[in-house]
């Protein structure tokens, strides 16, 4: 049931709140126009308006390979990819402005440093296997996290993830079909596949965020529905299904912990480095202040050009009133 | 009560990571190499010598390798997410023509490929894309200037289409099978290249003094390598007169035409700069380019050139 078939006569906060909870029990999707409290709201923009920002910035890291890209299949695969982030930018922050915010403000949250986007584009990539192991990891974390987010209670964000997985998961695959014609190439090749997958398993790992006892938001995101699965939860499902693909590719996981756990049916690993991690949040990574200066200077360079376009538009509704 | 309109949890999506190793159908595309001429008639046409026609596929495959490259560096620095993507979309459509181009060329004469190491892996396309020197391109000089701002990208977006697409709409009438293809699927993408680029060029026109301002400084930037884009090298004439290419210098009139009214609709005269010379009167159709060219290749080549016998 929506509001506009409500009763007539306006409802009581406490009645919103009490249909509002109702929808999210049942599973039922809230939808914009849908009464929300304004916690869930601002929950929302921020985790929306964090994966877009993570869309953009994440164009840098691959980016930095168009023009290297070895054979012209490739580079048409990795354009193609860097196209689609752009394009997945589009979409969710599209989702973010159903809920009362504009991209130009959420865009302005971003280069100001006020909102933050994923810390694992703040890793450089070194080779064009970092491209592959890019999506393999990344995207199959990514992916991870992201799976159930098509079930989140925030009808718009929820179909957009549905698109954004479908993607994500056609990169993972062009990912880790990279890596395994690399190893199938030369001893160089395969050196390289697996120097890059020594740099980014930790990284891809730090992807679900901190552990549960250290998660202070994740107990009222799981109650609102935004969120369906615990950090650890998701961090144990990606190590699982990672393994047998490392197997298959012929790569070591750089974790000497790693092991599988016949009792619990799930394998043991160890920790990443959580204080590196926390450098990163707080601005410290290696390339932290890189991504941010090249979205700052793009976002600048192209401000005559956002001006032009409206005052052309402005000029063409004056003509034509 | 509404249905419930949330995805349950044995959804498709659920298991969109556990396919990883499954090799089923949904993962044909971007899987394997695979030949970009596989299925199309390669046989040369009667009467048409092999090395004129691979020479030709060459020429326009060096344009739109160059011009891709070029715009592929606009990805993530571009205005707009909107522009982003259409950028990338351009590039990514020239790089498809190129890709055929070359591998036309190639297949019509193999000696045109550059050797590579005994037991290289590397398709033609590529030894030709990746281990020529810049000097062997045979690219016009406007596709392979360093990028400026995006009022220089959006009139060299326009130049180029305005005129690849006057010599495709003619090349579509190819006796070989293989160009008359690429010039059939080309048509429809250059006419969105350049209706993009009108669109914005008349935007910058029309919309604030400085946007104005760059616009006419591109455009009088550019201007100067337009006639060369209409000279005759003699590769050109021999295909044309063989019925396989066009002679650019017919395409001039009707290019001009569209240029004209892209013009009228910004406001802006026909420039007055006169052409830019070559060298010893050699341009980009004889391997000869300007500087940038070089640095351009040096890093688009570092990493095949790196493992002439990887795998990718």
């Amino acid at each position: 049931m929506t509001l506009a078939e409500a009763p007539s006569e306006t409802p009581s906060e406490q009645a919103l709140e009490a249909h509002f909870e109702a929808t999210i029990a049942r599973n039922d999707r809230i939808e914009p126009r849908d009464w929300m409290p304004e916690g869930y709201r601002r929950t929302l923009v921020r985790q929306i308006a964090q994966h877009a920002h993570s869309e953009i910035i994440g164009m840098q890291p691959e980016g930095n390979w168009i023009t290297r890209a070895p054979s012209l299949r490739r580079k048409a695969i990795l354009l193609a990819k860097v196209q689609d982030e752009a394009g997945h930018g589009l979409y969710l922050y599209s989702a973010a402005e159903t809920l009362g915010v504009s991209r130009t403000e959420l865009i302005e949250l971003l280069i100001s440093g006020r909102q933050k986007y994923s810390s694992i584009f703040n890793y450089p990539t070194l080779s064009y296997a970092d491209v592959g192991t890019i999506g393999w990891l990344v995207d199959g974390a990514a992916i991870c996290n992201q799976v159930p987010l098509c079930r989140t209670s925030y009808g718009p964000y929820g179909r957009a993830m549905i698109r954004v997985c479908k993607e994500e998961s056609f990169h993972q695959r062009q990912g880790y079909e990279l890596l395994m014609t690399m190893m199938r190439g030369t001893d160089e090749q395969r050196a390289m596949v697996q120097e890059s997958v020594d740099r980014f398993w930790w990284p891809a790992l730090m992807m679900f965020g901190p552990p549960d006892a250290d998660s202070p938001n994740t107990a009222q995101s799981m109650a609102w529905g935004i969120k369906r699965n615990t950090n650890d939860e998701l961090r144990q499902k990606f190590v699982d299904m990672s393994v047998p693909q490392a197997e298959a590719l012929g790569v070591t996981l750089p974790d000497p912990e790693l092991r599988w756990n016949e009792e619990r049916g799930q394998h043991d690993f160890g920790q990443p480095d959580w204080e590196e991690f926390m450098q990163g949040v707080k601005g410290n990574g290696p390339c932290n202040a890189q991504r941010m200066a090249h979205r700052r200077r793009a976002h600048e360079d192209g401000a005559w050009v956002r001006e032009a376009a409206t005052a052309y538009a402005a000029k063409q509704r004056g003509a034509s009133a | 009560m509404t249905e419930h309109i949330h995805t349950s949890p044995e959804d498709e999506h659920e298991s969109a990571y556990s396919g990883l190793l499954v090799n089923d159908a949904h993962w044909a595309f971007g899987t394997d190499f695979e030949d970009p001429l596989a299925g199309v008639d390669t046989t040369i046409p009667d009467g048409v010598d092999a090395a004129t026609l691979a020479t030709y596929a060459l020429m326009l495959g060096d344009d739109s390798l160059v011009m891709s490259h070029r715009i592929s560096e606009w990805t993530s620095n571009a205005p707009d997410l909107e522009d982003d993507i259409a950028l990338s979309n351009i590039a990514l459509d020239l790089l498809g023509q190129a890709r055929l181009l070359l591998a036309r060329a190639a297949k019509a004469d193999e000696s045109i490929v550059p050797r590579l190491p005994e037991g290289s892996p590397a398709p033609p396309e590529d030894a030709l894309a990746f281990f020529r020197e810049a000097h062997q391109l045979r690219n016009v000089r406007l596709a392979e200037l360093v990028n400026g701002d995006f009022a220089e990208a959006t009139v060299r977006v326009l130049l180029f289409s305005v005129w690849r697409l006057a010599l495709f709409e003619r090349l579509r009438e190819s006796r070989d099978h293989v160009l008359a293809a690429v010039a059939a699927k080309g048509v429809k993408e250059l006419a969105y290249h350049r209706d993009y680029a009108a669109r914005w060029f008349v935007t910058l026109a029309h919309g604030t003094d400085e946007s104005r301002r760059r616009l006419l400084t591109a455009y009088d930037a550019l201007w100067p390598l337009w006639p060369e884009l209409f000279d005759t090298h003699p590769v050109e004439a021999a295909a044309a007169e063989a019925g396989v290419g066009v002679d650019p210098a017919t395409v001039r009139e009707a290019a001009e035409g569209v240029l004209d009214q892209v013009l009228a609709a910004a406001d802006i005269e026909r420039s007055e700069a006169p052409r830019r010379s070559g060298v010893l009167g050699r341009t980009g159709r004889d391997g000869m380019h300007g500087e940038p060219l070089s640095r351009m290749l040096a890093e688009m080549q570092s990493v095949a050139r790196a493992h002439p016998m990887g795998q990718w």
